[in-house]
């Protein structure tokens, strides 16, 4: 990929609260937020950062299936009922299943490099728990090619990856691979204890390695090789970030200091027709995320924190090792020797990740980009980990579908 | 005629009642699935009952109920229907599953529908006048070799056999209530049911994933055999801790309920549980009940007031608690009946004055809830019962003398050779009455 022609930013990032089963505020029995709610909070969070709607050239909002979860479509309308500034704007729906959150950063990012626009305002959303788990599991089956829908598991997604696990558990062995598992999830509900707007962040138990160590994944009542504490859970959240040039910094009175710049990205696509090539190896992420870091210029022992896609702790293992951050078979050990916790090599996932922080399908990729802004910009609260001077970058992975759509972002904090 | 085949052409009777919309889900779903893998056979389901609102309201029951079963089996049901091909999301699975458990259900009033059957199961009022003739016309007019399962609580069953002339084709086969949630079945055979037809019923129990307990045949069997001794005893005790106090009965009635809810760690307490069964079902159970035994008399003319007042308890069609001795709010008692002024005392009026006379609970007291997962559960109950005998209080004093008398009908029902032996007893009433733990117990000693 080219190397980037002028200097992109992003800053004044905003999530709503991750509305799910864990949020002691939520009762699937009483009624809930809708869509209106979450798009117009998310925009709003961002707007009043940056000095109001109409400092915004034009928006994208990254969105799954709210054709399906809730009936409406055509979601680039209600970018104007954010702010009546929005109105007679350009805006944009953008859908890449559980990427399309990644799909409305890249297209900020891209919009700003056309120079049709100084500021950005990116989107991503998902309000799901407007149906049950087994309908909700229908719906997030799209994101894999129709055809093999009906061969595939009533929980289609868990269905996908739990043959990746146990293609893993065979080649690698099941009792290492079982400990990295429930590492990733320990680490991931401890990181989201200290973020007010995560999912788990009422979670209490007092040893989640045990429990999810002791917990065995039993096909009877779910997947063969996964249990429910390997999967993210359903949310409804958005988030919202701002996507600039350094002379729209200018415009909304943001200092670089309190900004990231977008050093690099990476965007590719796999043919959702084809089964993967090796169910060990996630190839599109390794692919999209190597990249970025190309774009960037930079190596992985410069990225000081990752965000990456853990819509299942399988998925997190095998980033690890699409990263290189362990050899292939070895990203189980690497996790389980706490080498992504907040404090180890590699942190990952410092606000929880999909698993801790919750999983609103097509919020997730600019939750992600919110939470490097967070840690870089040293605007993270409780959950602010140390980012060193020699590994200054952060990195975020995004992907929809079983490893079909991948971006990949490299992050500085401005200068 | 083998088990499938004997579950081809079914009937229930008094389908839409409380007890028989339960038992019209459990079979029609068992049947559906049957059909599923015996795709060339025919299963027809008869739900007769008097009333056409009823059946109306049955069918909207059994779409809502089949579709919260079908969520919890979605994979096995998408092994099933593997070679439809036109079936492809969960959304069409489910829906197509809905459809085939209500193509399998006739909903009528003509109590003909039953002359084909195989099997007809029966869930009428608790009145064995209607019962006999029901079946009496079944039978004489049957074309097959119809079996009956009846779901009496109370009635003996050879007295059904005898007076329908079954010929043995009988057994009965009783459900607690809801049928869908509760586990427990009571299985009363008599000396004259045929061993083929008891075969059955083990194996349509075993396939409803049903507990099963036999019991013997006397009036009530084992529990209504209990819970009605029990009841009477409640009723006396407040009776007698009202003259001994001086205090209204109203009060005594809180009293009671409330010291056998938390002191004997119940689901809920006595009074409650009558309104919830229904003071009109109790007193005609009693009513079944008392001419067949000689030794105790079960009758209470405080239910029989409360008939004449009007005040029933039960339950509306929602599932929801009707006002009873106790009067209730979001499920919850809080007032109870004055049978002098016929109105409701609100709890708070009285309440403070009537804790203060039960006395203080034990540390060492736990809530029923708390105890459903606890694994030391005999150690706990052990710890509280032996400081409740050091505890000095007429709340304790009742409740001890609750617990004993309550092991004493435990006991009596395997004396009197009711119930087979005492774990059977403690059975029914851990699984039937979701007691913490079985009457017949050492904890009282």
């Amino acid at each position: 990929m080219k190397k980037l022609r002028r200097k992109v930013y992003m800053t004044a990032g905003y999530n709503t609260v991750s509305l799910g089963t864990g949020r002691k505020e939520f009762n699937p029995r009483k009624p809930r937020p809708g869509v209106e709610h979450y798009i117009k909070e998310a925009g709003q969070g961002v707007l009043q950062q940056i000095g109001g709607a109409k400092n915004v050239d034009e928006s994208v909002i990254g969105n799954f299936m709210a054709g399906r979860f809730n009936k409406q479509g055509h979601l680039d309308g209600f970018i104007p009922m954010i702010d009546k500034g929005l109105s007679m704007k350009p805006a944009v729906r953008v859908e890449g299943a559980c990427a399309s959150g990644g799909l409305s950063l890249v297209t900020g990012i891209r919009q700003v490099l056309a120079e049709t626009s100084e500021v950005v305002l990116s989107l991503g959303f998902e309000v799901q728990n407007t149906v049950k788990a087994i309908y909700g599991a229908d719906i997030l089956a799209l994101a894999g090619w129709f055809k093999n829908r009906k061969k595939g598991h009533a929980y289609f997604f868990p269905g996908q990856f739990s043959d990746r696990a146990g293609a893993y558990y065979e080649k690698y062995g099941y009792e290492r691979t079982r400990k990295g598992m429930a590492r990733w999830y320990a680490n991931a509900i401890e990181n989201a204890r200290l973020d007010p707007t995560a999912q788990e962040y009422h979670n209490t138990n007092p040893d989640p390695y045990a429990t999810a160590l002791k917990m065995q994944p039993n096909g009877k009542f779910f997947v063969d090789h996964l249990t429910v504490l390997d999967c993210s859970k359903v949310s409804d959240a958005a988030s919202g970030i701002t996507i600039c040039s350094e002379e729209g910094l200018k415009r909304i009175g943001i200092d670089k200091k309190d900004a990231v710049e977008v050093v690099g990205f990476g965007h590719a696509v796999r043919d959702i027709t084809s089964d993967p090539t090796d169910l060990t190896e996630l190839e599109t992420i390794k692919f999209a995320a190597h990249q970025a870091l190309e774009n960037a210029g930079i190596t992985i022992d410069q990225v000081g924190t990752v965000e990456t896609h853990d819509c299942f702790s399988i998925a997190g293992i095998l980033a690890v090792e699409a990263l290189g951050l362990a050899a292939k078979g070895e990203g189980a050990d690497y996790v389980a020797a706490s080498k992504t916790s907040r404090t180890g090599e590699m942190p990952i996932n410092t606000t929880g990740g999909l698993i801790g922080w919750g999983h609103p399908t097509g919020g997730t990729g600019v939750h992600q980009a919110v939470t490097i802004w967070q840690q870089l910009t040293g605007k993270a609260g409780d959950a602010q980990i140390n980012i060193s001077n020699d590994r200054p970058y952060g990195l975020t992975i995004n992907m929809g579908g079983d490893d079909v759509t991948v971006t990949s972002i490299v992050f500085k904090r401005g200068e | 005629m083998t088990y499938n085949e004997r579950l081809e052409n079914v009937a229930v009777l008094g389908a839409a009642g409380k007890m028989g919309s339960g038992i019209l889900l459990l079979t029609a779903v068992h049947m559906a699935d049957l059909s599923l893998q015996n795709k060339d056979k025919t299963y027809v389901l008869y739900a007769i009952d008097v009333s056409d609102k009823a059946l109306t309201g049955l069918m909207e029951y059994l779409r809502v109920q089949v579709r919260k079963l079908a969520e919890k089996k979605t994979v096995w049901l998408r092994e099933m229907y593997a070679d439809r091909e036109d079936l492809i999301e969960n959304f069409d699975i489910i829906d197509e599953y809905i459809m085939d458990v209500l193509k399998i259900v006739r909903p009528v009033t003509a109590v003909e529908a039953a002359y084909n059957s195989n099997i007809v199961f029966e869930a009428v009022n608790e009145n064995r006048a209607l019962k006999v003739k029901l079946f009496t016309q079944i039978k004489q007019h049957a074309s097959k070799d119809v079996w009956f399962f009846t779901n009496t609580s109370s009635v003996p069953i050879h007295l059904i056999d005898e007076e329908a002339l079954l010929g043995g084709k009988v057994i009965g086969f009783h459900f607690y209530n809801p049928p869908a949630v509760q586990r427990l079945v009571e299985l009363i055979k008599t000396d004259n049911t045929q061993q083929e037809v008891v075969d059955f019923a083990y194996e349509y129990a075993k396939n409803l994933k049903k507990i099963v307990v036999p019991s013997n045949d006397f009036a009530g069997f084992i529990g209504n055999g209990h819970f009605m001794r029990d009841g009477l005893h409640g009723i006396s005790e407040a009776q007698k801790l009202a003259t001994e106090k001086s205090i209204p009965l109203y009060q005594a009635i809180y009293m009671i309920n409330k010291v056998t809810q938390e002191y004997l760690i119940r689901p809920m307490g006595i009074f409650q549980l009558m309104d919830y069964v229904g003071i009109d079902v109790m007193q005609f159970i009693l009513n079944v009940m008392n001419p067949f035994v000689n030794d105790e008399e079960l009758h209470s003319d405080l239910l029989d007031t409360m008939m004449e007042q009007g005040v029933k308890g039960g339950q509306y069609s929602s599932g929801a608690q009707k006002d009873g001795f106790l009067k209730y709010e979001k499920g919850k008692p809080v007032a109870v009946w004055d049978i002098d002024k016929k109105e409701y005392v609100p709890f708070d009026t009285f309440k403070a004055d009537a804790d203060a006379m039960l006395g203080v609970l034990p540390d060492s007291a736990t809530p029923w809830k708390a105890t459903l997962k606890m694994k030391n559960k005999e150690e706990v109950f052990n710890k509280f019962y032996s400081d409740l005998k050091s505890t000095n209080t007429l709340g304790a004093d009742i409740a001890l003398r609750y617990g004993k008398r309550s092991k004493a009908i435990g006991e009596k029902l395997v004396a009197d050779n009711v119930a087979h032996n005492a774990d059977d007893v403690n059975t029914v009433m851990l699984t039937g009455f979701f007691h913490a733990y079985g009457p017949i117990n050492n904890y009282f000693e």
